[in-house]
């Protein structure tokens, strides 16, 4: 157990999974010589060598099929994206080809692939570099979608990840690389479709992940202060969501705000809170209150930015609403 | 048939003639019950046959070795075939059965098979290159010495990842041959009309890799050329661009009733017919008599009946199946 960085820690699951299988290889624009757009495959190379850690030219659609072809041939790529906005290019390869192959081949062909990288908003890169994708990948069957908000959950879930016999959408966030915290050493795994209560409270659960977690935690201590008890749940897995863990700490608060990067309409979070209405509603008190990214492309303006992504007053505000505070 | 050229005979022993003949027309066969059964609506969906093309895939895959890989669109029953892929896992498929190739939820479009690294029929144009560079690039990564055999339309030249793949195989010396299956329309759109530069294989040119223009229509023409070709590939580990000019008889899929083609232009491919001509370089050279070709069309029926009563026969998947297959891991 150390202190370690996010993408220390992500690192660190990469190295040990490919350490543990030669079949794992990394590959993505700027991971090997650069050592990494966010220095989280940093050393790989020299550690691995240019077969296992491979720099690509700017082709996602071409890489990303590459690592299709190669999955179905017995290896398991990791595929880092630089930001998950140029995932984008490389859609229909992920979906029409990674999340259908075993279901259209009759079982014959899994995809064990993990496509990571940064998702969400960068700081100040405008409209086309702060896409928020949970909610897309999440839509196709076939996919697994995780997102971690800590660097000891980024180590364990990235090695389950990898493990995965099928795709994984692993989506981390910039402005999360740097944080800090202890991380296990060694064999730390995480499961698929295992949640995580943040914070322990009775009063409402504040339901976020990746960096809106972070806005979340420091709702929580400012609504503390106020003598209200926030339980913070982080899902972790986005798809399939941990149901018995969210149904246990709906059963117990009764209130739910669910806060997100991602844009309002159409959303995970949206589907978070129809999951709760679906199989929850006689444990709710209040309707779910919702913080989610506005309805407008990120604009670059310092104002803007702030006034469209979730902040610590627009969750406490949601809190207010389902406690009838105010 | 005046056009039908004697063909060279001696590169090619009887055998393997006779051999590849059968494969042709298995498939022509196969094709030409699907399309029957289709019309019974035993088939639904989409239904894209080979016919007219079978050269380009039986001539071509007659070099492949049980660790290459194969790849190609939703034209691929013919592939499959040639391969060594059932008859009747392939007609049950067709038929949406469980015992199909792919338990019956690929469907026409999506036959696969693990056993000869048939990495499947795909249904996006051009979305199969990537998968087949990944074949090759895991030969490297192996060092099985394989080749990666990726089959595409005309059609799919003006999509990006034709381009992107062509890029990173000639890169990074992935084995891996392009064989544009060049039928000379994109669904209805003639290929003078989607592509800037038909010379097809001088698009090798701008990735330093080498370029083949074969006629498709020709056995023994695509059976040589190619021999060479894989043999390149697999020692020199470089890529290849092969344009294959062929022809099909139906339209794009059989719902399709070509009206953008003449009657005329049909009827001169279908002189050059790959099955007749081979039959005719057996039978000039008194390798096969008339009663030889006789007998193996009648064994390839029985093969392609046999076939379609399987697929009648065959029980749907059970419902259960709906769910099962979405993942390899299931998370509980």
């Amino acid at each position: 157990m150390a202190v370690t960085e996010m993408r220390e820690a992500l690192n660190q699951a990469l190295k040990e999974e490919m350490t543990r299988d030669e079949k794992v290889f990394i590959l993505g624009e700027e991971v090997a010589e650069y050592n990494g757009a966010y220095k989280v495959t940093k050393g790989l190379l020299d550690h691995f060598g240019p077969k296992r850690v491979i720099d690509t030219p700017i082709s996602e659609s071409g890489f990303t099929g590459l690592a299709v072809g190669a999955a179905m041939m017995g290896l398991r790529p990791v595929v880092e994206y630089m930001s998950f906005n140029f995932s984008l290019v490389a859609m229909d390869q992920i979906i029409s080809n990674a999340s259908k192959m075993l279901y259209m081949s009759g079982g014959l062909f899994n995809i064990p692939i993990v496509f990571r990288g940064p998702n969400g908003a960068g700081p100040r890169v405008s409209s086309q570099h702060s896409h928020n994708m949970e909610s897309i990948y999440a839509h196709f069957p076939g996919i697994y979608v995780m997102s971690p908000s800590c660097p000891a959950d980024a180590k364990g879930m990235l090695k389950a990840a990898i493990r995965c016999n099928d795709p994984v959408v692993f989506l981390e966030n910039e402005l999360n690389y740097g944080l800090k915290e202890d991380v296990p050493d060694g064999d730390y795994i995480i499961p698929i479709g295992k949640g995580d209560i943040k914070r322990e409270g009775k009063d409402v659960t504040i339901i976020a992940w990746s960096r809106a977690m972070g806005f979340a935690k420091q709702a929580a201590e400012e609504l503390s202060k106020d003598g209200v008890d926030v339980e913070l749940l982080d899902p972790r897995t986005l798809k399939p969501l941990d149901m018995p863990l969210i149904a246990e700490s709906v059963k117990k608060t009764g209130r739910v705000v669910v806060v997100e990067e991602g844009h309002f309409f159409s959303s995970l979070g949206a589907q978070v809170s129809e999951s709760i209405y679906s199989n929850l509603f006689d444990y709710l008190d209040a309707p779910i209150a919702r913080v989610a990214q506005s309805e407008n492309p990120m604009p670059y303006a310092a104002n803007l930015e702030a006034a469209t992504l979730p902040s610590v007053s627009k969750i406490i505000q949601a809190v207010n609403q389902v406690t009838y505070r105010n | 048939m005046a056009s039908v050229k004697k063909a060279k005979t001696e590169s090619i022993a009887r055998e393997k003639l006779v051999e590849m003949l059968e494969k042709m027309l298995l498939i022509r066969h196969f094709e030409e019950a699907s399309i029957k059964a289709y019309q019974q609506k035993k088939i639904a969906g989409f239904l894209h046959t080979y016919i007219g093309q079978e050269a380009v895939g039986v001539g071509t895959l007659a070099h492949k070795l049980p660790q290459d890989a194969v790849v190609t669109t939703y034209r691929c029953h013919g592939l499959y075939l040639t391969l060594g892929g059932s008859p009747r896992e392939g007609m049950a498929e067709l038929f949406g059965k469980v015992t199909g190739c792919a338990r019956g939820k690929g469907g026409s479009m999506h036959f696969f098979s693990k056993e000869h690294n048939f990495l499947g029929g795909h249904g996006i144009v051009g979305g199969q290159f990537g998968i087949g560079i990944g074949a090759a690039f895991k030969s490297n990564y192996d060092e099985d010495n394989a080749v990666s055999f990726i089959f595409f339309g005309d059609g799919a030249l003006a999509q990006g990842t034709f381009h992107e793949c062509m890029n990173l195989a000639a890169l990074w010396d992935l084995p891996a041959i392009f064989i544009c299956e060049d039928n000379q329309y994109g669904m209805g759109t003639a290929n003078s009309r989607a592509i800037a530069n038909t010379d097809i294989a001088s698009k090798a040119e701008g990735y330093g890799i080498k370029g083949y223009t074969i006629n498709g229509m020709d056995l023994q023409e695509v059976h040589e050329t190619m021999k060479k070709v894989v043999h390149e590939t697999r020692t020199t580990r470089r890529p290849a661009l092969v344009h294959m000019k062929t022809y099909r008889y139906f339209g794009h899929s059989v719902s399709d009733a070509g009206l953008y083609r003449s009657k005329e232009e049909v009827d001169t491919y279908k002189l050059q017919d790959p099955i007749l001509m081979a039959g005719q370089t057996l039978m000039e050279n008194k390798w096969m008599s008339e009663d030889d070709l006789k007998a193996l069309q009648k064994k390839v029926r029985a093969v392609v009946q046999d076939a379609v009563d399987f697929a009648d026969e065959s029980p749907e998947p059970p419902v259960e199946e709906l769910t099962q297959h979405v993942f390899r891991d299931e998370v509980v």
